[in-house]
């Protein structure tokens, strides 16, 4: 009788099952939904409304928070496609691609060591841009090619220069304090 | 309003009655309480006209207790057993109070939150705190004319867990329903957004007297959506005193002054701060116990030079707070100035340079997150049911983790995650037949336990004997709308639910939050069954005055038979209110509670396929 709160996050927001993303309709559908689910709009009602507001407020959230991003998204399409990217146990991954890894992390780690705030920064704007490369490529592999072990791929490129970027914040944030 | 007809007669037949709320602020200087009368949020003045009341609280040895002004007036000469700025010990152990050397109190040393000796006996600050609610909330009846329905009580945003629920506790001790802890940023944003319709992304810089939030924010069409936040629970107002009540000291080699002495030189400082908001320079004139005296004149220009670092402790959460919601200065359309403390000119200047931009001073900064709190309040005590409402959506402040091998932290949930949050993870055992596990919980956004603040440990009891590994262990982690974590646990491969049991580090245990309830009641007898029965009928009538209003809207979902075992529940409850056992009414709203729960779930259910099937009715038209 109840909608299943486990269902497909695309079908929660009334979106299509595909990498690109309206995020215009995406943001609408979260704020309609917050509208009717959120913990807010029961606070004067009974313990058991208050319940289920907040079992479906924190599904919202979760489903909104995987679709906004292109990583997570991309890895919740290959979760849904039944494809596990083997993000810690897949090596297989392209000689070139090691190689640009390499180069990466040496970039970050000389600038770190040199407390150079200017390079990390510039090394941020390289990696944005360089992901943002990345999104193309899956989309061409979900939603026109359906190529999901290329999209697997792409995504753990992604998840690698994610990774990166978040250390790249930290070193920065360490150099503020 | 032909409709209600057919709820059951008797029952309630006004079906937008006006729920009594109020907006507490709860500051670490000065408490106001306000309420939405006619439509316009205004603070709530005391006899005298008053609107703030100073969060003092003094015991005195008769067992009475003075709380603000009065209180305030004492502290000097009994500077022991009156406790000032208690907010800054809520959900803090002793050994993380700030300038301990200079407060009179007689701390108890204890493990967990700190304790202060008095001449009525220990106490704890959520005891402390509670005094100060039970006024506010006796001017807000007083006022209104009637008994609370619910409040809204604000918190720092960047208060930890053990400080929410060290505030919600005191809220409970003081009797109150607490409809939701909000963000004073949040609150703020709320009062001024409203006000202006605004649009856009904003900043609110709140600089209360203990302690520092900064929140972005973005408003679009009725929704105020905190993108992240930041600040420093122990940094405020309180600490530029502090700094100029040093400078005296030095300035008038006087090497510990006696503990009156100090008392009266903070109050000076805090005068002399406040003066220098409007004049160049500030004298300051005190005469000591000791027969000697300060006369001292200090200048804007030094008083900032001594207070800059303390302006500049706020600059690094703005640039924190900036890269968190991924934007640059230039993209904030306006600055929310919020607290007293912003008042002073340097503040005011280096945010502006910060921003490039004036901020927005058109509400008055002490009223401001009272009078967003009152407005917040009467929307979630169910007074406005407009489909076009705002909705607020506020974050987790501070990262969840969990210990892990070699006191290292696990994130959980990350630092700025909308709430409500979840998060599950899995867990297995490590010996042969291990029943039993334990977890300790911790907030903040290093990678040592050591340097977070220790929130909880819990232990799981009850997991079925099995080959050590065998065991799949689901822990799940729920923050709630409040901020606050509650943590439930599950064997999989079973489905046998572990029981939890919390020791929270900072905080009270439900013993002892019971423990208080009692004595507070003690006084008078009567009184606590009078009280009891009171919220009991209070709670039939919301329940049954919900239901009625559900099955009017969404009666058809439920079968004949359906609805025919839940009007003789509300038949029987409406039955029971009428009489004095409060404990059967309990049982009456248990009941009703149980009868219409699936119901609850169906009407969810519809009210999201409404929203979808309307939205994409919109997408068509356009």
């Amino acid at each position: 009788m109840t909608i299943d709160l486990q269902q497909d996050f695309f079908a929660l927001f009334g979106l299509p099952r595909r990498f690109e993303v309206d995020e215009l309709a995406l943001e609408s559908a979260y704020h309609d939904l917050h509208a009717r689910v959120h913990p807010d709009r029961h606070a004067h009602l009974p313990d058991a409304d208050k319940r289920r507001a907040m079992q479906w407020a924190t599904q919202v959230n979760e489903a909104f928070r995987t679709l906004r991003k292109p990583l997570s998204r991309a890895l919740y399409l290959l979760e849904l496609g039944g494809v596990d990217a083997g993000l810690e146990t897949n090596t297989a991954m392209s000689p070139e691609f090691l190689m640009e890894q390499m180069e990466w992390r040496e970039a970050v780690e000389e600038a770190r060591e040199a407390a150079d705030v200017e390079e990390l920064e510039k090394l941020h704007q390289r990696l944005r841009s360089a992901g943002k490369d990345l999104y193309g490529k899956l989309q061409q592999s979900f939603d026109a090619d359906r190529d999901l072990s290329t999209a697997a791929e792409t995504a753990r490129r992604l998840m690698f220069m994610e990774k990166l970027q978040h250390e790249i914040d930290n070193a920065l944030e360490a150099l503020e304090d | 309003m032909a409709l209600l007809q057919i709820a059951e007669p008797g029952m309630g037949t006004e079906p937008h009655k006006h729920r009594l709320a109020a907006g507490i602020d709860l500051g670490t200087t000065n408490s106001l309480v306000a309420t939405v009368r006619n439509g316009i949020s205004v603070c709530l003045p005391d006899d005298t006209g008053a609107t703030m009341l100073p969060s003092v609280v003094r015991y005195l040895g008769d067992g009475s207790i003075q709380v603000g002004k009065q209180a305030l007036l004492a502290h000097a000469s009994d500077p022991r057993n009156t406790i000032l700025s208690v907010k800054r010990f809520m959900g803090r152990g002793f050994k993380d109070v700030a300038h301990v050397e200079t407060m009179p109190y007689d701390f108890v040393d204890t493990e967990g939150m700190v304790r202060l000796r008095t001449v009525q006996g220990v106490k704890s600050p959520v005891a402390v705190s509670a005094e100060i609610l039970k006024v506010l909330a006796t001017r807000a009846e007083a006022s209104l004319g009637g008994p609370l329905t619910g409040v809204v009580i604000t918190v720092p945003a960047y208060f930890d867990d053990a400080q929410r629920q060290a505030t919600k506790d005191a809220a409970q001790i003081a009797g109150l329903n607490v409809l939701r802890l909000l963000n004073e940023p949040t609150a703020a944003a709320v009062a001024y957004g409203l006000d202006n319709a605004s649009e856009g992304l904003y900043a609110v810089y709140d600089l209360g007297g203990g302690t520092f939030d900064l929140s972005i924010l973005k408003l679009s069409r009725g929704i105020f959506e905190v993108l992240a936040t930041n600040g420093d629970s122990a940094l405020g107002g309180d600490d530029f005193d502090h700094r100029l009540f040093c400078w005296i000291l030095d300035k008038a080699h006087i090497s510990p002054p006696s503990s009156q002495d100090a008392r009266r030189l903070l109050i000076k400082a805090r005068e002399a701060k406040e003066l220098l908001t409007a004049c160049e320079e500030a004298r300051i004139h005190v005469p000591l116990a000791s027969d000697e005296e300060v006369d001292l004149t200090i200048t804007r220009k030094e008083f900032a030079e001594i207070t800059e670092h303390l302006v500049r402790k706020t600059i690094a959460p703005m640039r924190k707070v900036l890269r968190d919601a991924g934007l640059s200065a230039e993209d904030i359309k306006g600055v929310v100035m919020v607290g007293g403390a912003t008042r002073m000119p340097h503040i005011q200047r280096a945010v502006a340079e910060f921003f490039g931009q004036e901020p927005l001073t058109n509400l008055d900064p002490d009223k401001v997150v009272a009078l967003g709190a009152a407005i917040q309040a009467d929307v979630l005590a169910g007074n406005r049911r407009n489909e076009d409402d705002w909705l607020l959506l506020d974050v987790i402040p501070l990262s969840l983790g969990l210990e892990t091998m070699g006191g290292l932290v696990e994130k959980v949930i990350q630092r700025n995650a909308t709430l409500p949050i979840a998060r599950a993870q899995e867990f297995t055992t490590f010996k042969d037949g291990q029943t039993a596990m334990a977890f300790h919980v911790v907030q903040g956004e290093r990678e040592l336990v050591r340097d977070c603040r220790s929130l909880a440990r819990f232990e799981l009891r009850g997991i079925p004997p099995m080959a050590a590994g065998a065991a799949r262990i689901r822990v799940t982690f729920q923050v709630d709308a409040d901020g606050l974590l509650s943590v439930t646990a599950r064997e999989m491969s079973s489905g046998v639910e572990a029981h939890v049991s919390v020791k929270p580090s900072y905080g009270l245990s439900d013993d002892e939050i019971a423990t208080m309830l009692h004595d507070g009641m003690e006084h008078a007898a009567e009184d606590k069954n009078a009280r009891a029965l009171q919220e009991q009928v209070f709670e039939a009538e919301r329940l049954l005055e919900a239901t009625t209003q559900a099955l009017v809207a969404d009666g058809e979902l439920l079968s004949p038979e359906e609805r025919k075992l839940i009007d003789e529940v509300m038949s029987r409850l409406l039955e029971l209110k009428a009489g004095s056992d409060h404990h059967a009414i309990r049982k009456g709203i248990d009941a009703l509670a149980r009868a219409t729960d699936d119901f609850a779930a169906r009407r969810m259910d519809k009210s999201v396929r409404a929203a979808l099937a309307g939205r994409k009715l919109n997408e068509i038209e356009a």
